[in-house]
Parts: structure tokens; sequence; C-alpha cells
């Protein structure tokens, strides 16, 4: 039978390459996957690509990718207060691509859902429609979004069963659940792996289907 | 004339929120409206990471980190709510399902053209987050702001200075001194506060205000007279 179950986060990041796209989950620290954080440092990668909603805030988080140098681009929705990420926007070197947060998640969306992109109102006559194709539809103006994929995907989840089924914990699930739809690569830290058979099948939000890697955090 | 605190103001929103209604409170004072709904409020809180129905902050020691709200602060939960993903969250907002989003504001336009998300002030690093989504999907936009800048410059303007969220979306302003509604015609005045004449807070206001009907009078407390 299936078992995506891996040991560690190292092994959850296992193959992550130099210039990969990595989404990571999470709303500030909620569904924030902190063990993988330390694991891709440890796996020495440069040049990444990072999608997420924030940019990092405390000692345990993207700030520590920001604060090594590894990340070439961010695409986020609000890069505040994340001390690492402004010295490297002010120095420079690293790219920031600013996305409304519900732009955001749908573009991922429509990459997990197989989608060339969405019709979209939001930035309609501000900073946010440049440089993008506008469609007018059904007498109002729209803006066409893009698509985002990932080569890996890291998310945080409550409860897994080792065919890779995963429940979350309140608010917690924020981007986790469309996220697991569109990496290449999905890595889920769970706070506990459970037999098969029992999670309630009304209570899984992101079926097995999508989910390459669970794994617990290590203490 | 004293200007409203910002107690006041947070009071005067929410005695004007409709009840039973969904409504989103954006982050920094419009957080703050929670704390002034009456008890007896059907008025349901929806915060953008994915729950409805936001309750109070938790007692000190019983915080859970999962459950946070816009601010990134921690909340709980009322009877009857409920969590869903991001795009969820944010379907709901586009789509016009929120009665009211409460949003602040560095300036706001004749014509409800909002802008709050930056002043371009280079060095510190832009975020949007979903301040942009909600000012486009809710059916009522309401911004609550300080009437002037702390140097005393208006912030109701002809045409914002700053980068705009988003174009003629702003149905309603509260400020420190004022209940302003927006109209096809412009800025219409709804409640000035006690000791304030028209004639003073235009001087404070660069876009013309009309008086198209009764003025009603905002007391120091936040509450609203006839």
């Amino acid at each position: 039978m299936r078992n995506v179950v891996v040991r560690d986060a190292e092994a959850a990041a296992k193959d992550i390459k130099d210039g990969h796209t990595v989404m990571v989950g999470g709303f500030g620290g909620a569904g924030l996957p902190k063990g993988v954080i330390t694991a891709v440092l440890d796996a020495g990668v440069r040049e990444l690509v990072v999608i997420s909603n924030n940019a990092g805030s405390s000692d345990d988080d993207l700030s520590l990718w920001f604060g090594a140098g590894i990340v070439r681009k961010i695409i986020c929705s609000y890069p505040r207060n994340a001390q690492q990420f402004a010295e490297q926007y002010r120095a420079g070197t690293v790219e920031l691509e600013l996305v409304p947060q519900g732009t955001l998640v749908e573009r991922i969306r429509a990459g997990g859902a197989g989608l060339g992109g969405f019709l979209s109102p939001v930035g309609v006559g501000t900073v946010f429609a440049d440089g993008k194709e506008k469609i007018t539809a059904q007498g109002r103006e729209f803006i066409l979004e893009l698509p985002l994929r990932a080569d890996f995907t890291f998310i945080k989840g409550h409860l897994a069963d080792s065919l890779g089924n995963i429940t979350y914990n309140k608010s917690a699930r924020n981007h986790c659940a469309v996220m697991a739809t569109a990496g290449d690569t999905v890595a889920v830290e769970v706070d506990r792996i459970v037999d098969v058979g029992e999670l309630d099948p009304e209570t899984i939000v992101t079926p097995c289907i999508f989910v390459d890697r669970v794994f617990t955090r290590s203490r | 004339m004293r200007p409203l605190s910002r107690d006041a103001l947070a009071r005067m929103v929410a005695l004007h929120l409709p009840d039973e209604g969904f409504v989103n409170l954006g982050i920094g004072a419009p957080t703050h409206v929670a704390d002034y709904l009456p008890s007896s409020s059907g008025v349901m809180l929806h915060s953008e990471n994915g729950v409805l129905n936001v309750g109070p902050k938790p007692p000190e020691g019983k915080e859970d980190w999962d459950l946070i709200n816009a601010g990134k602060m921690p909340i709980s939960l009322k009877r009857g709510g409920s969590y869903f993903d991001s795009s969820l969250s944010f379907a709901m907002m586009r789509g016009g399902h929120l009665d009211v989003a409460v949003l602040g504001a560095f300036q706001v336009s004749r014509d409800g053209d909002l802008a709050n998300w930056t002043t371009g002030d280079n060095g510190s690093p832009p975020g949007i987050g979903g301040a942009i989504d909600l000012a486009v999907g809710a059916k009522s936009i309401w911004v609550m702001m300080d009437h002037t800048t702390k140097d005393g410059r208006p912030r109701i303007v002809e045409r914002c200075g700053y980068s705009l969220t988003a174009r003629k979306v702003v149905t309603r302003i509260f400020t420190n001194l004022a209940i302003l509604n927006v109209t096809e015609n412009g800025l219409a005045m709804d409640a000035l506060l006690e000791g304030t004449t028209v004639a003073g807070l235009q001087n404070l206001t660069e876009a013309p205000l009309l008086t198209p009907g009764k003025v009603r009078t905002i007391k120091q407390d936040g509450t609203v007279v006839p």
C-alpha cells in the first residue's frame, strides 16, 4: 500500500536544487512548516524563487533563508515586519514580486487546477495592472492573471495518515490547502501521523493524491 | 472642539454596522471596532486568513497560534464559526459576499478612490496583503481614519496623490470629525462632531462638501444623534 511517510524534514526536502521555485505555506507563523526551514538551509541550495504570503518576521522562519542569502526572488503579498528580507531588498540582492493576497492564492489555485490563468478585477486602475493584459468581459474590465506552480511545496498540516491524507488546524489551513495542489513535489509537516482509516473522510481537506511526502518535526 | 478619540471613532463605526451583517475589519484601527460591537450584535466578522465569526482575544495563557487574525494576533471563534482556506476566503471578498469592509486609509478622493497601501516611502519594502481584494469586492467599503494628517493636511482630497488601492470604491468615510457619504454628486455630509461647523470642516477637507439633507450630530463618545 502507498506510504508517503518520510523520516524527517531533511528527507522531505531531498532533491531540492539550486534555482528551484519553492512554495511555503503559512500566514505569519500559522501553517508555516518550520522544520523544513532549517532542512532547506542544510541542503545548501541557493538562488531559490520563493512563493509565500509573507517574507519572514521571526528567527525561525523565512528570515533564515534571507539571512543566508539563498533567495533570488520572492513572490508574496505582505513582506512587512521582515527585517532580514528588508535588508536584502534595500541592498538590491533580492527581487520582489508583490501580489495582492487573493490574487496570489488564486494564481496558485489556477496552477494546481490546470488552468491557464483567470480574469481578476483586483488591481484594475492601479500599479498592479502594469504590464498585464487587460481583458473586457461582459462590460467589465479585468486583468489576466497567470498561474503559479512550484518545484517543491512545503506546508504544515495537523494530522496525516500514511497515504498522505491531510487535515489542518483552525486558521493554519490558510494558503496550505491550495499550495498542496500546485507543487511537483509536495511535502507536508504534520503534528501527528495516524493509521489509514483513522481520519474521518469528511474532515480530510487535502486528499492524498496531492501529497508526496509527510513527516513530523523532529524535536 | 476636540476630535474623537480612537476609541470613540471605533464606537461610532461599530454603531453603524448592519445588524447580522458579514463584516471584515482591516488591520490596525479598524480591528479595534470589534471591541465596541454591542453584545446583542449579530454582526459576523470575517478574517482574510480563513475564519468566519471571529470572537474576542482569548485570555492570557489561552492563546492558540493556529487561530489568529489578519494582524496575526490570537483570536477566538464564536459559536457557529468556521474555518476555510485562503482561496475560499478571498472568494468571499471578490465575490461580493461581504456586506461591509472597514479599512484604514492614507487618502480618499471625492470619487471614492482609495489609497491605503503605500506612501511611496522608499527604503522599506511595500506590502499589499488583502487590502486591495477587500476594496474591490465587499458590497460597501467604509474608510475610518483621522480627518487630516498629523501636520493638519487634508486626507480627503480631489485626487489621491498616493498610489491607488482601488478606484471609485469607497462608499462611506468615518473620521474623527465627521461621517461623509460618497455619492454621485460628491461627498455628502451625514454627521458632524458637536462644536464643529460645516465651514470649519470644509477648511480641513480638500474636496468640496455637500449638505443635501439634515446633518446629524456626533457626540464626544462616538454616539450620533439626529
